[in-house]
């Protein structure tokens, strides 16, 4: 595990933040040894606050008393500060791609989520569109990043079990093997790697959890 | 690569297109600008930026870069010999600089539109209340980002200086149509005397639009908002 002397690394999370997930991908990738504090988003602690006062979300990265937020900001830190075990592509181009797709890629994904009718059908459309494009951004590769996880991986990982999740409680399938067999083929590469695998909470519990905020969602609406 | 490679597609008003374009400049590169039409999008923005069909798209050979902020690291990593850096070289500095640059348009942009459509003058003084907020936030992150030094990325215009200048242009021009004083010194200082060094900037000065035009856009906008909604 790489810790420098004295460098202390603390990441203020909260289990089922898909956003808190990918910093844990990352430091889980350059084998950074971590404290690891979850939050309580309804009674968040002072330190939280104190480290994150523009946003007080999570997750937040403290290194040696400084404070980084927002997820994908802190794994290019991550990637930044500890050189081996690279996540990010070394050409420009690559990595302007990969940081294009890290925030385009979840797209209309939480409005397919949350609307009906008309409304679902549009962001529909809008999803369909992005993984057709992103499927092509797989062809020869088993990961994003080629052989090993990348950065896009990290980034869009939440993919891999929110849009089951989301195809469950909609009732409607989206990345089905046979419409997108590259797609499909990487969810279950990237569920099952080893820097993956371990770190999810169960799959009921993360199940209830997007249920309830659905539910509560839909519940307002109507 | 060899010069003329590089195209742009832009809006003149597009604080995202002038923020490129002023490290574009910054950097000496040459570049052929396409003006784009805001309601028919031609086919090279549709064929390079087919996910959101917005500009910039920076055209380099056959590569096509959409999103602002991504085009300004690829240019900071593709040219990092050219001219003075975009971003700072130390990976928290970086980290900061990139935190604010996404503060600036997660806050300003809603702000922005919002000028556009406020009818009430109760409306009009929350959008005010909200931009003086933001940026009384931004005179604190200026004062740690500079160090002392002329702008947010140091003795040159870098990634977040480009990213918040960018919005002046509308700034200036919402001043003059609510009669409002956003970049007001007793509030920010540092911050206003910022924006003075920043406008006077040679690759500033050639790229953001006069006053006046951002004025004439936006009061037109303003006017095209208020007719759609008396239509329904």
């Amino acid at each position: 595990m790489e810790e420098a002397k004295g460098e202390e690394v603390t990441l203020f999370g909260f289990w089922s933040s898909p956003f808190v997930h990918r910093v844990i991908w990352a430091l889980n990738i350059k084998k950074i040894k971590y404290k690891y504090v979850e939050e309580d988003l309804c009674d968040k602690s002072a330190l939280l606050l104190e480290h994150n006062p523009v946003y007080k979300k999570v997750p937040v990265l403290v290194y040696n008393g400084i404070a980084i937020a927002d997820s994908l900001i802190i794994v290019e830190f991550i990637e930044e500060t500890w050189k081996e075990n690279s996540i990010m592509p070394q050409d420009p181009y690559e990595k302007a791609v990969a940081r294009f797709w890290a925030t385009a890629a979840g797209d209309g994904l939480w409005q397919f989520f949350i609307t009906e009718g008309k409304e679902r059908e549009e962001a529909l459309t809008s999803v369909i569109n992005n993984f057709e494009l992103l499927e092509k951004e797989l062809i020869g590769k088993n990961f994003f990043g080629g052989d090993r996880i990348g950065y896009l991986d990290i980034s869009v990982g939440w993919i891999s079990y929110g849009v089951p999740i989301f195809e469950e409680i909609t009732e409607f399938k989206i990345i089905t093997e046979q419409k997108f067999p590259l797609l499909h083929a990487w969810m279950e590469a990237f569920s099952n790697s080893e820097f993956v695998k371990d770190t999810l909470p169960p799959r009921e519990k993360l199940s209830e959890r997007y249920r309830n905020v659905w539910e509560a969602i839909m519940q307002k609406k109507n | 690569m060899a010069e003329g490679e590089l195209k742009l597609l832009g809006l003149w008003g597009s604080q995202f297109v002038n923020r490129v374009r002023m490290i574009l400049e910054q950097k000496g590169l040459s570049y052929e600008y396409f003006e784009e039409n805001f309601v028919n999008k031609s086919e090279l923005l549709l064929k390079h930026n087919p996910v959101h069909k917005k500009v910039p798209v920076l055209i380099h050979g056959d590569r096509a870069i959409c999103e602002s902020l991504v085009i300004l690291q690829y240019i900071d990593e593709n040219w990092s010999g050219t001219g003075p850096p975009v971003l700072p070289a130390n990976p928290y500095d970086r980290a900061i600089a990139r935190f604010w640059a996404a503060y600036v348009d997660d806050k300003l942009l809603p702000l922005l539109i919002d000028t556009l459509k406020a009818e009430t003058e109760e409306a009009k003084a929350e959008i005010i209340a909200g931009v003086h907020a933001v940026l009384e936030m931004l005179e604190g992150a200026f004062k740690k980002c500079s160090a002392g030094k002329s702008f947010f990325g140091g003795d040159s215009i870098g990634y977040l200086d480009v990213t918040l200048g960018s919005y002046l242009a509308w700034i200036r021009a919402e001043e003059r149509i609510s009669g409002a004083k956003l970049l007001d010194e007793t509030k920010i200082p540092s911050l206003t005397e910022w924006g003075n060094r920043f406008l006077a900037a040679d690759c500033v000065k050639k790229v953001l639009p006069s006053v006046e035009r951002v004025e004439a856009l936006a009061r037109m906008l303003i006017a095209k908002e208020k007719s759609s909604r008396l239509a329904n």
